[in-house]
């Protein structure tokens, strides 16, 4: 069914250095969210936080009445069953075959027979399109594989979240749609609250029902997709469109001089607005709503050219 | 400024005090169920596989030095038939749980801090946390454990290699006679000798693991990271494991009255 997560005032630094101030959101239960954010706004501290894995300094996240920002350890052990994540570089267990990673939270967390983790292990290898090569240590396979082979042991045990961290970051723009397709079918499938830290455009356009942006310490923006897609808003239209105008820089932020000399430039207009990946079914989501329907809903005429099934998936440049 | 003056001087303590508290969490999980013991004997058997040769080697030359040295000494004193306990003493009190503590600290160490450390910048650590699993209770005490047992028996081996070494030398190259040798075993030494051998190899090989596992699951900062790990955990091991030498010594010497021969 998927579980709620409510995030409410978190703030976290490094010692004096702040990463991000009083970020509050909710991702809703079942809905497909993305986070997205320069290089280095820390988004992926972001989501260690949230599966408490760093404590944050202040604020509070909410799964299911628990704040796991002010738990014991033991009930965070607990809650962290809800949830499946996908790290970086998969992060599979060096030392053993990927069938054994894979099998490694069944034999951890529940009683079954080796035949009933056979069979589950094979659904999830298969669903992410590895059977063959259950046998190779993590070391044998490329990167793109071992991602895979890390969302399988992430679905293991039919997680209520699942957290992705960069999940197309070192993959083929193929590779990257088809684990986007994935994502979406998955979501279909289990219903499960679905968070994505990506900096990939295309992603971020065509995938979630959400978006959210972290930007210069803040979270800049957080709603519907159409929402931030149809938004003026300075910063969320200069990174949803991957432009050089606007006011982010090449570090971080650009300073009055370069923001000045930027003035009375003219911005490029808003490109259209994808349409949303579909299941590969044709059974829509739960969660997913139809194409133009938040515009339609708040008044926002969408650039034109928006929700038309042929478009180029090119970003506007 | 003076701020942070003072951080700096009180970080050694900081850390000092962050490393206890790990040996802490590692003492509760010890009694976490269900035990590892699968774990637990892979990584005693790598430890005894990367030690026990190492070990040997080193305890020969090692029974042997002090063979010569003890015998050259006693020469002059006259008192040739004290050889054979003056060696017992010095490997099987001294030698032994040294020789032991540098080749665990050196070869079971810094293979533990490499190990947890390269999984830690892989982030298999933060993956087994998030699947629910405290690397403390899977990982480091089943590594404890096997390093503590391995120690013992690694203590035990180089009393075994360093006394027939000695055995050896004085023997063979000093023309001392096996009878002496042997006879005088029991003058000076004791069976308390050998128990606080055995003790202080148990605590040697505690405080190895403990270091290692801690320095090994802090390691930060990529690859770079994982070797810089290693290297501080073989040093901190080695200085602690002087200091607590020294300290198990002179309580043993107050506790154990000397044999007087």
């Amino acid at each position: 069914m998927g579980v709620e997560i409510k995030v409410d005032g978190l703030t976290k630094s490094f010692g004096k250095q702040l990463i991000w101030g009083d970020v509050s959101l909710t991702i809703p239960a079942g809905e497909i969210c993305v986070m997205l954010g320069p290089s280095g706004t820390g988004k992926s501290v972001f989501l260690k936080t949230l599966i408490g894995l760093l404590k944050p300094d202040r604020g509070s996240i909410v799964i299911e009445g628990l704040d796991i920002a002010n738990c014991s350890e033991k009930e965070l052990y607990e809650v962290r069953k809800l949830f499946g994540v996908l790290f970086q570089d998969g992060a599979m267990f060096g030392s053993m075959t990927l069938y054994d990673n894979v099998a490694f939270p069944l034999r951890e967390h529940t009683k079954k027979s080796e035949s009933e983790i056979r069979d589950i292990v094979m659904e999830k290898m298969e669903l992410v399109g590895l059977i063959g090569a259950e046998t190779k240590l993590p070391g044998e396979i490329s990167g793109g594989m071992r991602k895979r082979a890390g969302l399988a042991r992430a679905l293991v045990l039919d997680p209520e979240i699942v957290l992705f961290d960069e999940p197309d970051s070192g993959l083929d723009p193929v590779r990257t749609a088809f684990l986007n397709q994935l994502i979406v079918d998955l979501n279909a499938q289990i219903d499960a609250t679905f968070l994505i830290v990506t900096h990939d455009i295309n992603t971020a356009r065509t995938v979630p029902d959400n978006i959210g942006l972290l930007y210069h310490k803040h979270l800049a923006m957080f709603g519907p997709r159409e929402m931030l897609l149809s938004s003026e808003e300075p910063v969320v239209r200069q990174f949803l469109n991957a432009q050089r105008v606007g006011p982010i820089g090449m570090s971080e932020e650009k300073d009055a001089d370069e923001l000045a000399a930027e003035q009375g430039q003219e911005l490029p207009p808003l490109p259209p607005i994808p349409l949303q990946i579909e299941p590969s079914n044709g059974i829509a989501r739960r969660s997913q709503r139809p194409p133009g329907d938040w515009c339609l809903e708040h008044g926002v005429v969408p650039p034109s050219g928006s929700f038309d099934q042929n478009m180029s998936m090119s970003t506007g440049v | 400024m003076s701020s942070l003056t003072s951080a700096k001087v009180l970080a050694p303590i900081g850390t000092a005090g962050k490393l206890f508290a790990f040996g802490l969490d590692v003492a509760r999980g010890l009694f976490k169920r269900p035990f590892q013991l699968r774990e637990f004997l892979q990584q005693a058997w790598f430890i005894a596989s990367v030690t026990i040769v190492p070990t040997a080697l080193v305890a020969i030359p090692f029974g042997a030095v002090i063979a010569l040295q003890v015998g050259g000494l006693i020469k002059q004193f006259g008192a040739q038939s004290f050889t054979g306990s003056a060696a017992v003493l010095a490997v099987v009190r001294e030698a032994g749980p040294i020789a032991t503590s540098l080749l665990i600290a050196g070869a079971g160490g810094s293979a533990i801090a490499a190990d947890l450390g390269a999984r830690k910048i892989r982030e298999e650590l933060d993956a087994m946390m998030v699947l629910g699993i405290d690397p403390i209770q899977r990982l480091v005490v089943p590594r404890v454990l096997a390093t503590m047992l391995v120690a013992v028996f690694l203590n035990g081996l180089v009393s075994v290699v360093g006394v027939a070494g000695g055995y050896f030398f004085n023997v063979v190259l000093q023309d001392g006679t096996p009878g002496a040798y042997l006879a005088s075993f029991t003058a000076l030494a004791q069976l308390p000798d050998l128990w606080q051998g055995m003790a202080k190899a148990l605590v040697f090989g505690l405080i190895a693991a403990i270091v290692a596992c801690y320095k090994g699951m802090n390691a930060a900062g990529g690859p770079k990271g994982v070797g810089d790990a290693v290297n501080e955990a073989v040093v901190i091991t080695f200085m602690l494991l002087f200091v607590v030498n020294f300290v198990m010594s002179a309580i043993y010497f107050q506790l154990v009255p000397p044999k007087t021969g």
